[in-house]
C-alpha cells in the first residue's frame, strides 16, 4: 500500500491560519469554536464551507460581470453633449488612437483576468468536487495564479476615479462615473473573496488514500 | 515521484520526532514547534535553522514555508517610519495637477475619492478609499504599534489581534495597482491637457517601493515566538 503522507489533518492537528502554530484538533465542545493559542484566531483544520463559498461567490461575480462590462464605466460630459464608455469601448479607443500598450494593459486587466480568475476558479472547484488527481502540484500553482492576479484588475476602477478628479471644467468637460463601475468593483472584490475562500489543500485531500476516514466531523 | 517524497518526509519525521504516531494522533505539545504544516497542502514538515535569506519551501506543492531574514525587525522598522512619512507626504499635497489653457484643476490623493461620493458612487468611493488610502494606513500605523514596544523590550499592547489584523490588511493596499491607473488616466487626458505630476506623486511613488521592501523584510515568525 502506498503510504499516505503525514498532514496535519491525519495527525489530529491544526495549523493556525494567521500564526502557524500547530495545534491539537480538539474534538470535544461541538460549537464551541476553537481559538489558537498564541494568536487568539479561530482554528480550522481546513476553510470552513469552502467549496460552498467559493462557488457562491464565483457565480455572483459572474452574474456582475455582465453589467460591468455592458453598462458605461464612465460618461463624458462636454459643451451638453454626454458620450458614454464602456470598458471595451475604453479597450477600442486606446486600439484606435494608437495607444497599443495602454489598450492592452486595459484589456487584460478589465476584461482577461478576471474571467481568467473565474474560469480557473471554476475549474478547481470542480476538479476539488471529483476528487481529480489530475496534477495536484499545477493545480496549487493555478491557484496561487488566481491568488495573485486579482488586485490588478483595479486598474479600471483607479483610472475612473482619477478621470473625474482632474476632468472637472465645468460645462466644458466633465467626467462622471458610470453604473458600470459599480458592478466592476463588485467583481474584483467578489473574485478576491472568492480566491481567498478557496482552500488549495483539498487539492491534496483527494490525492491522500483513505481519505474518506479522515473526512473533517 | 510523490511516493519517494512521501516516504522522505515521514522518515524524517519518525526518525526526529518520535513520539509521533501516525493516525494516533498522540502528540506531545513541545514537539508541535518543531513542526509546520504547509499552508497549501497540509504536509506535515520539520522546522529546520536556515542560513541568512533562506527560504524554506513544501517539497510536495513549492509553497513558502518560512524564511529567514538578516536584521529583520530593525529592518521593517526604518521601513515602517519611513513608509508614514511618505504616506503623509503623499496625503497632503497636490497629487497631480491638470492645466488646459487658463484652467488649473489641482488634485490630492483623496480628490477622486470624494468626487465618487458625490456623483452617488459611494460603493466605488469607499473601495477606493480602502484600498488606497485606509489598509496602507492601517497597514504601517499598525507595525509601528507592534514594533516599536518590541524594540523597547516590552509587550506590545494586544499583539496578538493587532499583528493579526495587520497581516489581513496586506493583501487590501493596492497602491502599485493605483500607479498604473495613474498611468493609463495620464496618457488618456494628454492629447486635451496638460498633467503635471506633483510631490505627493513622487512620494507615492518611493512608497510603494518602501511597502514592498517591507514585507519583503518581514519574518512574521520573530514576532508570533515573542508570544510563546
Ligand atoms: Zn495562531
Ligand atoms: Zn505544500
Amino acid at each position: 500500500m502506498k503510504p499516505s503522507p503525514l498532514t496535519a489533518m491525519s495527525a489530529s492537528l491544526i495549523s493556525c491560519h494567521s500564526c502557524h502554530l500547530l495545534c491539537k484538533a480538539v474534538s470535544a465542545a461541538k460549537g464551541l469554536a476553537a481559538v489558537c493559542p498564541r494568536c487568539g484566531a479561530r482554528l480550522h483544520s481546513r476553510k470552513p464551507n469552502s467549496i460552498a463559498r467559493t462557488w457562491a461567490l464565483v457565480i455572483a461575480a459572474f452574474i456582475f460581470y455582465i453589467p460591468a462590462n455592458v453598462l458605461p464605466i464612465t460618461k463624458v460630459i462636454s459643451f451638453g453633449k454626454a458620450q458614454a464608455d464602456t470598458i471595451m469601448s475604453g479597450v477600442i479607443y486606446f486600439v484606435k488612437s494608437g495607444s497599443w500598450p495602454i489598450a492592452l494593459v486595459i484589456f487584460v486587466a478589465s476584461v482577461f483576468v478576471p474571467l481568467l480568475k473565474l474560469f480557473l476558479l471554476t475549474f478547481l472547484l470542480i476538479s476539488v468536487q471529483r476528487k481529480s488527481q489530475w496534477r495536484p502540484k499545477d493545480r496549487t500553482r493555478l491557484y496561487r495564479i488566481t491568488e495573485a492576479v486579482g488586485r490588478w484588475s483595479m486598474t479600471d476602477i483607479y483610472v475612473v476615479t482619477i478621470l473625474v478628479a482632474l476632468v472637472k471644467l465645468g460645462s466644458l468637460a466633465t467626467i462622471e462615473a458610470g453604473p458600470g463601475a459599480i458592478f466592476f468593483a463588485g467583481v474584483v472584490i467578489i473574485t478576491i473573496f472568492a480566491a481567498m475562500s478557496f482552500d488549495p489543500r483539498l487539492i491534496w485531500d483527494a490525492q491522500e488514500p483513505n481519505n474518506e476516514r479522515r473526512k473533517q466531523p | 515521484m510523490a511516493n519517494n517524497l512521501d516516504v522522505l518526509v515521514q522518515s524524517i519525521i519518525s526518525a526526529c520526532c518520535p513520539v509521533i504516531k501516525k493516525n494516533t494522533g498522540f502528540v506531545r505539545m513541545k514537539d508541535l514547534k518543531f513542526l509546520i504544516a504547509c499552508h497549501e497542502c497540509d504536509l506535515l514538515h520539520l522546522r529546520r535553522p536556515l542560513p541568512p535569506d533562506g527560504t524554506a519551501r513544501c517539497i510536495r506543492c513549492g509553497a513558502v514555508l518560512y524564511k529567514r531574514k538578516r536584521n529583520s525587525l530593525n529592518r521593517v522598522l526604518a521601513l515602517t517610519v519611513t513608509g508614514l512619512v511618505l504616506f503623509i507626504i503623499a496625503n497632503a499635497y497636490p497629487f497631480l495637477t491638470f492645466r488646459l489653457e487658463a484652467q488649473v484643476q489641482e488634485t490630492n490623493l483623496i480628490t477622486g475619492v470624494i468626487e465618487l461620493y458625490r456623483q452617488g458612487m459611494w460603493i466605488v468611493a469607499g473601495v477606493v478609499l480602502l484600498t488606497t488610502i485606509v489598509m496602507p494606513l492601517l497597514e504601517l500605523s499598525g507595525m509601528l504599534f507592534v514594533l516599536v514596544p518590541l524594540k523597547m523590550r516590552r509587550q506590545p499592547w494586544k499583539l496578538a489581534l493587532l499583528f493579526r489584523s495587520v497581516r489581513s490588511f496586506r493583501p487590501w493596499g493596492m497602491m502599485e495597482v493605483f500607479m498604473i491607473g495613474i498611468l493609463v488616466a495620464a496618457v488618456k487626458l494628454v492629447k486635451m491637457a496638460q498633467i503635471i505630476p506633483g510631490m505627493a506623486l513622487y512620494a507615492f511613488m518611493i512608497l510603494i517601493f518602501i511597502l514592498a521592501a517591507s514585507a519583503a523584510a518581514l519574518d512574521p515568525h520573530i514576532i508570533w515566538k515573542t508570544l510563546d
